[in-house]
């Protein structure tokens, strides 16, 4: 097969060659303030977008991809982060010395730039068709009627539904997926030369996710725009990149085509990286136990009331009729996408908020209608570890106080509640002399390690992880994820796994509950259930699943894999 | 929106009538005879007798709440037991002084105090941002009547641009009414620049941090524009917060202005009272009080809604 692609591949690189360069980055320095012996946030970077084309820049937190995304764009905050040093070109114009004023000519009309969070990045109290409209006052002649045409239009071909009411509507009235939607008109509004998407999906479901990934293709292939595309996920860089340049630590560590860098890539940190990016191929499965039940959740339930003071009040069901069984030693995965109740369903477990119906069996004992007081001695046996790692842990409390509170409170002496902290966090392997620091002294991967030591200062038999690796960097998550499994080797605890990303619940899970509009709508060993999905949900779930096609680890397409 | 202001008004009833309950047994509960405290010390026996009947103080408790209320809705406020004018008509003739000097104090400081907040917020750390905050720390330290006496020596005394002192009435024209009132409002609204510019400067860092202004800017709209579309209207919440306790607290009363510029406001009214134990002026003011306070509040919370459509009541 390989003698007709190879022709083909030069062919298309050919044809890319011939195309303009729209966006030219030539040894980009950014610095830390103005004095230009300071720390250099980006050093020394070069990129190339041309017409039609997407590059992806990937890397982790802090490799700089953001900030050179807004230098392009003359975001940067001033006089906090200053470029020193190259040059950047917007088809063929300099912008590095542009004043402030071509600047903002440029913007929208021959680059525009969308987000991250699409909750956050439309202002709140402005109906989302005048923040459209805006772009269109500030850069063009039309008289409002014209305007609105052109608005409208715009919105149908971002498909979104219904225009008319959304150009009024104010932002919070429209779902993240429809938000974002609304962001990437207003940057296409003017059809600009460039776009630049800073992670534009990491916020949203998957099955949205795919949409938005799609739209941009469409769009950007109608248009011929050049994108530049920031993401740390390489299953959205799979399905959208043409080329990819990989980033860390502010600099470049390799540029190359998709296939390139997923099948050869030349770096170690590259390599590293795409093997850390868990498979979405269950791992083998674990021989059943008939070790006790340790967690059962019959029927549960709960409901919403939203009082109203004229007119019927209002009732949301959060969770219905959930039924899980959690035996001592395994692990279950709740999965589903916002909204669909599985965090509900791990705070009503833990009785952080009270069920409305149904039962929770912890240790044989029925804890959903036990008084607060009563429910006091059984708190211990069930812990759970939250998602963000930053805001979990009270930042004045030394991380020893943190991990030996829980103990304390059950009576253990102080002393001894230390040295059990000291041991717990060898175990999560972090240094024992950790106890008398703060958590900003931490990563937060560390963090997350703490928050997993302060779970188990109390000896729990149920943890309960509540998207404990979603915050963190594919690298790290998988150095969180090894320790939790780790652990439950050692301690034969049960894991009760809440998460989004399908990946994860493949490589940790022993059994998964898929979770769609508060019930359970598919249910068994995360083998059976995530290859061979009974459910259109869950099938749904998992064709959206960016990069399904690829076995990152291994280098290669899943097919080959197969074969 | 229209039956959140009936709820509203109505849970305003309870408060006022809590207030009313209140100032009812202040006076009845005061240790000693009522009659006693309104007479004064020199009052003979029928006198005080005569005290008793009229007020029914000895009729029983609940009676005397009841007719008491009855006469409070009908407006009848009693009499000053100094100067035996109906406490209506004292009141009524004190409140256009207040009310003027109150206005025209809030309109000027948020003239001056919002563009102030926004500009430091902009130019945040370099040295205008000091200065307004400088100008703040200022007008928040330098005592009232320091400012007044000095503004009076300045423009009435070296410069005989206003008179010293006194109030008229915008019904006697603007011109007198503007001279007189011009010096007190200013030295008012020292503190409230300083007030409400801090809170504005505050309420702006906040907003210019968030991704939607840098959402706005990625538009390539002005800065004016992102300042005053995207952010300003953000922080406007807490602004108008300010802004509305403010006002609250300058109709109740500025006693020292008052007296420095001899305004017959409702400050003075009410000091007067009290150093005078005139006790139906005293619960007659704070009835008013609670009931200025109640309704700056419900406005507060109605503008929240027009600036914020994802508050919804």
């Amino acid at each position: 097969m390989d003698c007709f692609v190879a022709p083909l591949l030069a062919m298309t690189a050919e044809i890319t060659e011939m195309k303009n360069i729209v966006l030219d980055i030539d040894n980009l320095v950014v610095g830390l303030g103005k004095n230009p012996s300071g720390q250099r946030i980006i050093d020394g970077v070069s990129l190339q977008v041309r017409e039609g084309e997407t590059l992806c820049v990937v890397g982790e937190s802090g490799s700089g991809k953001s900030v050179t995304s807004l230098t392009v764009m003359g975001l940067l905050q001033k006089g906090a982060l200053v470029p020193s040093g190259g040059s950047v070109k917007l088809v063929g114009e300099e912008l590095l010395t542009a004043t402030d004023k071509r600047l903002r000519q440029l913007r929208a009309t021959r680059m525009a730039m969308i987000f991250q969070e699409p909750m956050t990045a439309l202002n709140p109290v402005v109906p989302v068709g005048r923040q459209i409209d805006e772009v269109l006052r500030a850069h063009t002649d039309l008289d409002a009627r014209a305007r609105r045409q052109k608005i409208l239009a715009m919105m149908e071909h971002v498909r979104l539904p219904d225009v008319e009411r959304i150009f009024a509507s104010y932002p919070h009235r429209l779902s993240g997926g429809q938000r974002q939607r609304i962001m990437i008109a207003m940057a296409l509004v003017l059809e600009p030369k460039l776009l630049i998407a800073d992670e534009p999906t990491t916020a949203l479901d998957v099955t949205t996710q795919k949409q938005i990934l799609t739209l941009i293709r469409d769009l950007q292939r109608d248009h011929g725009t050049a994108v530049l595309f920031i993401t740390h996920d390489m299953g959205v860089v799979a399905e959208i990149a043409d080329r990819v340049a990989v980033m860390r630590y502010g600099r470049l560590v390799e540029t190359g085509t998709l296939d390139g860098i997923l099948r050869t890539p030349a770096m170690e940190y590259t390599r590293n990286l795409l093997s850390s990016v868990p498979s979405l191929v269950p791992r083998a499965p674990r021989a059943e136990t008939d070790e006790p039940i340790v967690l059962e959740a019959n029927e549960l339930g709960k409901v919403y009331r939203e009082r109203s003071f004229f007119g019927k009040s209002r009732e949301v069901a959060a969770a219905k009729d959930v039924t899980l069984t959690l035996r001592k030693g395994r692990t279950l995965g709740i999965v589903g996408e916002s909204g669909s109740g599985k965090s509900t369903v791990a705070r009503c477990i833990v009785r952080l908020i009270d069920p409305t119906s149904g039962g929770v069996r912890l240790a044989g004992r029925e804890i959903s209608d036990l008084s607060r007081r009563l429910l006091q001695p059984h708190r211990k046996k069930i812990q759970i570890i939250f998602q963000d790692p930053y805001r979990s842990l009270n930042p004045r409390i030394t991380v020893g106080e943190t991990i030996a509170e829980g103990p304390i409170n059950y009576g253990m002496p102080r002393a001894e509640a230390l040295a059990k902290a000291r041991e717990l966090l060898e175990l999560v392997g972090l240094p024992a002399d950790a106890v008398s620091r703060y958590p900003h002294q931490f990563s937060g991967g560390q963090r997350q390690r703490i928050a997993i030591a302060r779970a188990l200062a109390l000896d729990p038999d149920v943890l309960v992880a509540d998207e404990a690796v979603s915050a963190l960097d594919v690298s790290v998550q998988a150095q969180v994820l090894e320790l939790l499994d780790e652990i439950q080797k050692r301690l034969g605890i049960a894991l009760l796994f809440i998460t989004h990303d399908l990946r994860v619940a493949a490589q940790i899970c022993d059994d998964v509950a898929v979770m769609q509009h508060g019930r359970i709508v598919e249910q068994g060993p995360a083998a059976e259930v995530l290859t061979h999905p009974q459910q259109p949900y869950t099938k749904a779930l998992l064709d959206a699943a960016p990069g399904r096609g690829w076995d990152f680890a291994n280098f290669r397409p899943v097919e080959v894999a197969a074969e | 929106m229209l039956g959140y202001l009936l709820r509203r008004i109505l849970a305003a009833i309870p408060v006022m009538g809590v207030v009313a309950l209140f100032v009812f047994l202040l006076l009845r509960l005061t240790p000693g005879d009522p009659a006693a405290i309104l007479a004064g010390d020199n009052a003979t026996p029928e006198q005080l007798e005569r005290i008793r009947t009229s007020l029914g103080l000895n009729e029983p408790l609940y009676t005397q709440f009841f007719t008491w209320i009855g006469k409070l809705l009908q407006g009848d406020l009693g009499m000053s037991l100094i100067s035996n004018v109906p406490v209506l008509t004292m009141i009524s003739k004190r409140v256009e002084p207040s009310i003027s000097i109150a206005l025209c104090t809030i309109i000027l400081a948020v003239i001056v105090a919002v563009p102030l907040g926004v500009i430091a917020a902009w130019k945040h750390g370099t040295w205008i941002d000091r200065f307004v905050m400088g100008l703040s720390v200022i007008g928040f330290s330098v005592p009232v009547f320091v400012i007044g006496y000095v503004l009076i020596q300045i423009f009435a005394i070296e410069l005989r641009w206003v008179p010293v002192q006194g109030f008229r009435s915008i019904t006697a024209g603007f011109g007198p009414f503007f001279e007189r009132i011009i010096l007190p409002t200013c030295t008012l609204s020292f503190i409230y620049v300083a007030l409400i510019a801090r809170m504005t400067r505050a309420a702006m860092l906040d907003v210019l941090g968030e991704d939607y202004v840098r959402t706005a800017r990625a538009k390539g709209i002005s800065e004016t524009g992102v300042l005053l579309r995207h952010a300003l209207r953000n922080a406007a919440v807490p602004v108008i917060t300010v802004i509305g306790t403010g006002f609250a607290l300058l109709i109740s009363g500025v006693v020292v202005t008052e007296s420095v510029f001899n305004v017959p406001g409702i400050g003075r009214l009410t000091v007067d009272a009290v150093l005078a134990r005139d006790y139906p002026v005293i619960q007659a003011m704070i009835l008013l009080t609670s009931g200025i306070y109640v309704t700056v509040n419900l406005l507060i919370d109605l503008a929240y809604t027009l600036l914020d459509p994802r508050i919804r009541y």
